[in-house]
């Protein structure tokens, strides 16, 4: 064991030194602004494209009296509630023919102009008629009655109500606290993806390189493995350092114009903490999986053709365990828990939740020792598939005896 | 420990339906220089791999340095696969370093000493250098200076002259000289018969999957009788008589092999029957007509056209 852990440390050296003194390294530590990026132009493109379209444009045909009672209540309200609660009103002049005329009329008109008519509202506040489509009228038939409503009732504001102020309530903090669990899981899958692809990749690099031979000759595979999942490790550790003291810098520049954060159900410390450590295991077993992957492939095509599947499984886990965050203490969130794969994620939106700790050292416990087989079976697969090594004995003894030659 | 540095016993290696490696025995004594010759697809590299520990034997055990777990003794073996690789983007020094760190060689240590090696090998200039600004025969040195940094008992080499030029074979024959001198066993696979001849002192024919002879150079080339090749004026009298049994004859040259009396009865009658001796040489057979014999035409065949393969530019 001391042969492996040496050997593991010195191959674990070089990779370190190898990836942070390499250009891939500055774009792992920008890696995370290209999400980010991505998310704020897309946003403000959606935002844009939101604006050129504009919303629903209901016209209404009813009496003058009740047309301007409609609108000015529908301007109050969204005044309060958010232009955008309500489709917006434009009385139609008795000249322009029928309802359905009117939207015919609407249809062919290709003026570029903004909000084109969706419905008309006819008839009277007494027996109103919506001319749209059946998805339309679900839409917006709800919103119409309930202006109607107001309009006739004649109130002319809204009753203000005064704010008796508390710290925090029950339904906000958990609803806080469940927020944290899925940003902290989104950020654990985002880390590991990124970095269990890395880990692929060096290794195909080292069976193209062909150094992969002079190892095996010098060292235990099995230290080849841990040497180079602990560097990748190492190495996503510095980048969290960098980026959370990019944080930490950006706090005290923004931070008083930054919301307060919901506090997790066992404090900020220790959840980071778990999320440093939930990290890790996440990645030792995703890494070690995408190892033995790389063990079992021959060329870099067989790499991406068999890390497919597993990147969709690895989809299917994160969506799993990002459903079981508001199940807590139910049994498919006990489920995602103890299931190794998921336990890292499911875990961790725990602790944003739950302020018993215990059970994290019973997870973190398990997923290490999972982490261990895993490895474990990966160099078994990579001595046979690409050593071409081993006998035909196999199964548990192979996993877990001592190889008898060698 | 006993006298032998590799000991194999019946090794067998399979690779679905293909004996690679088939019930193999060989003896490597400690501080010897050791040839495995063999054609392209021997076994060589499989059974090297075996030696080393890199892959298990299917059937049979080895022994290396005195251990039946080979990675165990690996500190203490230095091994240059016949595929060579090195980290590109590693500098020639830490690479010598790393390859020393991996079989328990400090890396300061190895730092200070791959610059002794390197500059001692006409690379001082290149210590610096990253491996991919380097030339494939410096590469090439580079590994193989990784390869003994830390004072290896034992040097494996796989068809560690494919690649260099005449210049540089001669300089790794040396090196591979200098380190049996200093103590080390070496032990190289070679599809090329004259640098097996001049280096060692022991060899390792293997053929088929199978090592055919395992014994010293001297002793394979025993195995064979020396030819001797005789010119006459006459050509026929009764000293034809004393000509050995399969002579043959190509105008006034007569070619047979030595009869187990020596030369001096038929000198007599050659004398005596006035076969007007004008030339006569007794050779002894080389490494390659010892290889020819052992491992058959075929094997020599593939040998020759590896070797002239390997000569092209």
């Amino acid at each position: 064991m001391n042969e492996t852990i040496r050997a593991a440390w010195v191959i674990g050296r070089r990779d370190f030194t190898a990836v942070v003194l390499s250009k891939a390294f500055l774009m792992f530590l920008l890696g995370p602004l290209f999400p980010l990026g991505a998310g704020i132009l897309f946003g403000s493109l959606g935002e844009s494209i939101a604006d050129d379209i504009g919303g629903d444009v209901v016209g209404i045909s009813i009496p003058a009296e009740e047309a301007q009672a409609l609108i000015q209540t529908r301007t109050r309200l969204a005044t309060v509630l958010g232009d955008r609660r309500y489709p917006e009103l434009r009385q139609l002049q008795p000249d322009e023919g029928t309802p359905k005329q009117v939207l015919e009329a609407a249809k062919a008109l290709d003026d570029g102009s903004k909000g084109k008519l969706a419905a008309v509202l006819s008839g009277s506040f007494d027996q109103p008629v919506l001319t749209a489509t059946s998805a339309e009228a679900e839409d917006i038939g709800p919103e119409l009655a309930l202006l109607i409503s107001q309009a006739r009732s004649g109130t002319d504001r809204l009753q203000p109500i005064r704010l008796d102020p508390v710290d925090s309530s029950a339904g906000g903090e958990q609803r806080a606290q469940l927020l944290t669990g899925q940003a902290g899981q989104a950020l654990l899958f985002l880390l590991v993806m990124l970095l269990a692809g890395m880990v692929l990749s060096n290794l195909v690099e080292e069976k193209s390189n062909k150094i992969i031979e002079i190892l095996a000759a010098a060292v235990p595979i099995d230290s080849v493995f841990i040497g180079k999942l602990l560097a990748m490790l190492a190495m996503a550790i510095v980048g969290i350092m960098v980026w959370g003291a990019a944080g930490m810098a950006a706090l005290q520049i923004w931070g008083p114009g930054l919301p307060n954060l919901p506090v997790p159900a066992v404090g900020w410390p220790l959840f980071m903490l778990l999320g440093v450590l939930y990290f890790a295991m996440a990645y030792l077993i995703l890494g070690s999986l995408f190892l033995g992957i790389g063990a079992m492939a021959s060329t870099v095509r067989e790499v991406q053709t068999l890390s497919m599947p597993v990147t969709m499984l690895q989809m299917f886990v994160f969506g799993f365990a990002f459903y079981t965050v508001s199940k807590i203490g139910q049994p498919i969130e006990i489920v995602a828990c103890i299931v190794p794969f998921t336990s890292p994620f499911a875990m961790l939106a725990r602790a944003a939740q739950v302020p018993e700790i215990w059970p994290h050292f019973v997870a973190l416990l398990g997923q290490g020792l999972f982490a261990l087989l895993v490895v474990r079976i990966s160099a078994m697969m990579f001595r046979r598939n690409v050593m071409k090594s081993g006998g035909s004995g196999g199964g548990l003894k192979a996993l877990f005896g001592r190889r008898k030659t060698a | 420990m006993g006298p032998y540095a590799i000991e194999a016993r019946g090794l067998i290696k399979r690779f679905g339906g293909t004996t690679a490696v088939d019930g193999v025995d060989l003896r490597v004594p400690e501080g010897s220089i050791t040839g495995m010759l063999g054609p392209n697809g021997a076994g060589k590299t499989t059974l090297l791999r075996m030696l080393l520990g890199i892959i298990d034997p299917d059937e049979g055990s080895r022994t290396l340095l005195g251990s039946e777990k080979p990675l165990k003794r690996a500190h203490e073996v230095g091994y240059l696969p016949e595929e060579r690789g090195l980290y590109q983007s590693m500098k020639a020094v830490e690479t010598i370093a790393f390859m020393g760190a991996l079989r328990h060689l400090p890396l300061e240590e190895g730092r200070k000493r791959g610059r002794v090696l390197m500059e001692e090998a006409g690379l001082g200039h290149a210590i610096d250098k990253k491996i991919r600004e380097l030339s494939k025969g410096m590469a090439q040195t580079v590994q193989l200076l990784g390869t003994i940094v830390h004072r290896p008992r034992l040097i494996v080499l796989d068809e560690p002259f494919s690649g260099l030029d005449a210049i540089n074979q001669g300089k790794l024959e040396r090196l591979i000289r200098d380190q049996a001198e200093a103590g080390a066993t070496v032990i190289f696979s070679t599809h090329v018969i004259a640098h097996a001849e001049r280096l060692c002192e022991n060899v390792a024919i293997v053929a088929g999957g199978k090592v055919r002879f395992d014994g010293s150079v001297e002793a394979a080339r025993d195995r064979l009788r020396p030819q001797v090749h005789l010119e006459t004026s006459a050509l026929d009298g009764p000293w034809c008589a004393a000509l050995p049994p399969g002579t043959q004859r190509e105008g006034h040259w007569w070619h047979f092999t030595l009869p187990d009396g020596g030369p001096e009865p038929l000198l007599n009658a050659l004398i005596e029957g006035k076969a007007g001796i004008r030339s006569l040489s007794i050779e002894r057979p080389g490494l390659h007509d010892a290889f020819v014999s052992i491992a058959g035409e075929a094997a020599a065949a593939e040998m020759e056209r590896a070797q002239a393969e390997g000569a092209k530019p």
